[in-house]
Order: structure tokens, then sequence, then C-alpha cells
């Protein structure tokens, strides 16, 4: 008797990079997103090792020239190359972003677990608490607490923490949502009965989990960091000697830039601000096509 | 329903309780001396020596009660908040802050309705044709470009459009309320289009820069909706495609768009606010402005709180609204 086998077609697992290069040939948004932060860090990077940076503050440069090869984006009233300021400003405003969205992201993460999962009065007072703050105009708020600072004591990190201080609901009211659905799933009762501690069930039952949600409030809560700083820089609320890009708007409005015919001041960090904020919410969107294969089919 | 009214009630007054308690707290857990450095300030430009300087502000600290113990001064000012007093303005001194912002308000509500409304229009219909397979392609394209823009705050908003359409072309005067030199008269024509041309660019920023969200919203839900099974029912039951559009589309996703729109209200007003620094309109926003750039700081603790305030209870109000919206609350 002779056995037949069957020959089993082989299949070419394509590569890690393969498919995540197909997956963004599908997403477009999500691909647009990370092409232009990818640019800016390359723009950064590039300016922070070639330029000489002490050309952002004032007085290094001849003042009030227009865009040349000498000054690409040319000088400000001060006497700053637009150039190195906005170099300097995108890596201030990285800083902030990053720092302002990982903070905010750790204390939602952090009130958001101990809400779902222990419940009881610490929930109510937690939610409470986020819902008495949520109707409060964040933006507004953080002006008395960014105007309350003595002057000299504004940097980028006590501007991150500002930011901060009122931006952590969101991202609480997010993850406690999905802790509330995914500890009454089965694995997690197996978990339990099974003899887990709570640690346990958090760390290596839940978390993994909620890493993509975890992920998609992160890129959210940097948006809004970035933003919420450019909200207070642009009022002058930010540390005045930094070239931050809303510190620099801020500058320009004040010396009437555009009446003045200084029209490639502000140009220069509106259309670096565009750029951050645009990728983001690109990259944003495109996350939640990630997350959510609803949205994904019905594209 | 009573019980609702009351429970939303309370909750306003818990609202307004703490976000007056932090613009009470904040700015005296800081080492800032607002009064100190405001005439540390005076003192700089001349005008009086340093030794009357303390007697000032030793005699500013007993007017406006700053010697008393802090929970004097909490109760003090939590009674004076009840009765819409929010003190009064330094640089402006005989002005009182709530004068300062009655004065602004007029400016800043035309402009936040207006554009406010239109955005929510003209956003919930673009999405709403962007999501419904009949509608002709070109309809749908035209959502794009405001999906796109959703990103950009409106203040960058304000500076790209100065640039090309004041700046450019000229077709738009570059800030102010008015033409300068021109008097004040509302009974003119001419004076009145001289002012909504200069509201044109900064309406034009607002508006650009919230369509967006509202376009992309509605056409989520506009998607979600298109599977449900009543919509089914209504295309086989033969109903037109206006109907179904307009009974079974529209006024099943206008309910989650109205909270949406009360959510929305404060980055709207926030938006509004320095868009009116930002092109020197006679707004709450100029009065912000010129506190924080002469660190008037009654004024900017005033204009904070009051417009928390009135975001909060425009906020607990849209909810009296839903029951007019939506039959299964108003049954309840």
């Amino acid at each position: 008797m002779s056995t037949v086998s069957l020959a089993q077609p082989e299949i070419i697992q394509p590569g890690r990079l393969t498919l995540f290069l197909r997956y963004l040939r599908r997403n477009k948004g999500l691909a647009i997103g990370l092409l232009i932060l990818l640019l800016l860090i390359i723009f950064t990077v590039y300016g922070l090792a070639t330029a000489d940076l002490s050309h952002a503050y004032p007085i290094s440069v001849k003042s009030k020239q227009p865009p040349s090869w000498e000054f690409p984006l040319g000088t400000d009233f001060f006497g700053r190359d637009l150039y190195v300021a906005m170099v300097v400003g995108l890596k201030e405003t990285a800083i902030i972003g990053l720092l302002a969205g990982a903070l905010g992201t750790l204390i939602g993460v952090v009130l958001g677990f101990i809400s779902a999962y222990f419940g009881g009065w610490l929930d109510t007072a937690i939610k409470g608490i986020c819902q008495i703050l949520t109707p409060i105009p964040a933006l507004l708020m953080q002006v008395i607490i960014a105007g309350s600072l003595d002057k000299r004591d504004v940097t980028i990190y006590t501007m991150a923490f500002v930011v901060v201080l009122l931006a952590w609901m969101g991202p609480t009211l997010v993850i406690r949502a999905q802790v509330l659905t995914m500890k009454e799933r089965q694995f997690v009762s197996v978990a339990k009965l099974s003899g887990m501690g709570d640690l346990g069930i958090i760390f290596s039952e839940i978390l993994p989990n909620l890493l993509p949600f975890i992920a998609a409030a992160f890129v959210n809560q940097v948006f809004y960091s970035v933003f919420a700083s450019f909200y207070l820089a642009v009022l002058g609320l930010g540390p005045l000697r930094e070239p931050l890009l809303g510190n620099t708007i801020w500058a320009a409005q004040g010396q009437s830039a555009f009446f003045n015919n200084w029209w490639w001041w502000p140009l220069a960090p509106a259309v670096a601000l565009v750029l951050i904020l645009g990728s983001l919410a690109l990259i944003n969107m495109g996350m939640d096509e990630l997350a959510n294969p609803r949205i994904r089919k019905t594209e | 329903m009573i019980n609702i009214i009351t429970r939303r009630l309370l909750f306003l007054i818990l609202v307004i309780w703490a976000a007056s308690t932090i613009v009470f707290f904040i700015p005296r857990l800081s080492t800032k001396n607002p009064v100190r450095e405001r005439f540390a300030e005076l003192a700089r430009s001349g005008g009086f020596a340093p030794a009357d300087m303390e007697k000032i502000i030793a005699s500013y600290s007993t007017k406006f009660g700053l010697d008393k113990p802090l929970w004097q001064q909490y109760t003090d000012y939590m009674v004076s908040i009840a009765r819409f007093d929010l003190g009064v303005s330094y640089n402006k001194y005989p002005k009182t802050v709530m004068g300062l912002i009655m004065d602004s308000l007029p400016w800043t509500i035309t402009l936040l309705l207006v554009t406010t409304v239109l955005s929510f229009v003209i956003g919930n219909l673009l999405g709403a044709i962007a999501a419904w397979p009949r509608a002709p392609q070109w309809t749908r394209t035209i959502a794009t470009p405001f999906i796109l823009l959703q990103g950009v705050p409106p203040v960058l908003m304000g500076v790209l459009l100065l640039f090309f359409i004041g700046f450019k072309l000229k077709l738009a005067p570059l800030g102010g309320a008015y033409s300068t030199g021109v008097i004040p008269d509302w009974s003119s024509p001419a004076f009145i289009w001289d002012v909504v041309h200069h509201q044109l660019l900064p309406g034009l920023a607002l508006l650009l820069g919230s369509v967006g969200g509202w376009t992309l919203s509605m056409r989520g839900m506009g998607i979600t909706i298109q599977g449900e099974d009543y919509v089914n029912f209504a295309e086989h039951k033969g109903l037109g495609g206006y109907v179904i559009f307009k009974d079974y589309y529209l006024r099943n996703t206008l309910l989650p768009q109205a909270t949406g729109l009360a959510l929305a209200l404060g980055s709207v007003v926030s938006s509004a606010i320095v868009i009116e620094s930002q092109f020197g309109l006679p707004g709450l926003g100029r009065v912000l402005d010129a506190a924080i750039r002469s660190n008037d700081f009654l004024v900017i603790y005033g204009v904070v709180l009051f417009v928390t305030i009135a975001v909060a209870t425009l906020m607990v109000m849209m909810e009296f609204v839903y029951p007019l919206l939506d039959p299964r609350i108003r049954n309840e």
C-alpha cells in the first residue's frame, strides 16, 4: 500500500517589516502621519547636529532679514535666526509633548486601574472627581496656574506639569471603561480561580490586552499636550526666553509682524505646528483604525 | 424629571464650587506676590521711592483683605462670587472686573454664536453626506479637506489666513474691530459693514478649525447607522432616499452630536478667546490678553472664572434640551 502524501503548499510568511509596510499601504492616514513625523524628526536632529544653537536666542544675528540663502527662514525683530529657533522650538515642543503625554497617560492608567479594578468608594471618588473637573475648560484653567508662577520659574518642564495638572481625566476615564469590560472576561475569572493575586492579574492578564488602548491614549495625550502648551505660549505665558513655537508667534503678534511686512516671522512656527499637530492627528486616526476592526472593515 | 433637574443643578453647583476653589487656591500656593510684583514694576518705571512701596503694599493688603486668615479670605471670596463680584482691575482702577467683562461680552458672544452655529450645521451636513452611500461622489470629496483641517487649532489657522488672505491678497484687514480713525456709530450701515469685514478672518479661522470635527464624528456615526436593521427595513419598505436621510439618519445621529456640542463648548470658547487676542478684537480675549501683559491678576482670575462658570452652566442647560430631541428621555 502506498500512502498518498498530500504536498503541503509552502506558505511564505513575509517578514514583520514587509507586513507593516503592506499595512501602511492600506492605512494611508497612518502612513502619511508617520512620514511627516519622521521628516520633522530628521529636520530637528540634523539642525541640532549642525547649526549654531546660540542663534536661536536674541541679538545673535542681524535682525529683520527676509528668508535668504544665509537665513533660510529669515530672522526676527530681536535678532534670532528663525531656522535655528525652529530647530530648538521643535525639540522643546517634543520634550513637552512626550513628558506631559507620558505623565498624563501614566496617571490615567494607574487611576483608571485602581478605580475600575477595586471599585467601591475609590471608584466613586475617582469617577466623581473626573466628572466634576471635565466641564471646567482646562485650557483656560491652566492660564491661572501658569499666570500664578513666577516668570523666572517658567521653564518647558514647569509648562509640561501645568499641562498635566488638568489633563489626566481623559485617559483615566478611557482606561477605567476598558478595565471594567475586561475584568469580566473569562480569562480573568480563570486566572482568579487558579489563585492568581490582584497584581499578577493586573500585570500579566489585563495590562497586555490594554496596550493598544494605552498607546492610543498616549498619542491622544501628546497631541493635547502640544496643543495646550501652545495655547499657553501664544498667550504669552510660556518661558519667554525660549524659542518655543507658540512664543515665537506671540512675539510676532506683539510686534505686529504682518503690519510691518515681516510675514516670514509668524509663518514659520505656524507651519511647523500645523505639521506636528496634523501628523499626530493622522496617526491618532490611523491607530483607531488599527485597534477597531469595525472601522477597518467599512472603510 | 424633577429628580433629574435637581441632580443636574447640584452637579452644576459642585462644578462651580470646584472651579472657584481652584482659582482661589492656585495663586495662593505660589510664592509669587502679584501686588508686590505689580508695584515693583511701577517703581522701576519711576514715580515713588521703594520705602513708600512697602507702605502701599501693606495698605493694599488690608484693603483687599490679604492679611486676614486664609479660611476667612476663602469665605469672603465665595460670598463675593455668589454676588457676581469679581473684584476690581488694578490697571483700570475704578473699573470692576465684572464691568470689563460685560463691556466685552457682546463681541465674544456674537462671534461665538455665529461661528458655532455655522460650523455645527455645515459640519454635520458634510459628515452625513460623506457617509451616505447614495450621495454623489463630488459631495464626498468636499468633506476631505475639512477633515484634514480639524487637527489645526484656530490660532494657527488665523496666522495662515492672515498671511494668505490678509497679507498677500489684501482682501481682509489685518486686525482690530474696525478701521482706525472710524468713530463707532451703530446706526450707519457703512460702519456695521466695516465691523463685519473685520470679523471675517477671525470668524473663518474659528469656522475652519471646527467644521472638520463635526464632519468626522458625524461620518463615523453615519457609517455605523447604515448597517442598522431599522434603516434596512425603511429601505425595503420603499421609502425614498430623502426621507430616510432626514428622518432615520439625521434625526438619530443628531442627539449624540448635541452632546458633543455641549462637550466641545469649553474648547470652542477657549479658541475664541485666543483668536480675539490674536486679531485684537474687543472681546473677552483682548481683556485677558491685556491683563496678562500688564499683570492685572484679578482680571485674569475673573475672566477665567466667569468663562468657566458660563461654560459649565451652558453644558448643564444643554442636558435640559435633550428631552426635546429624544422622546425616550421625555417619557421617562
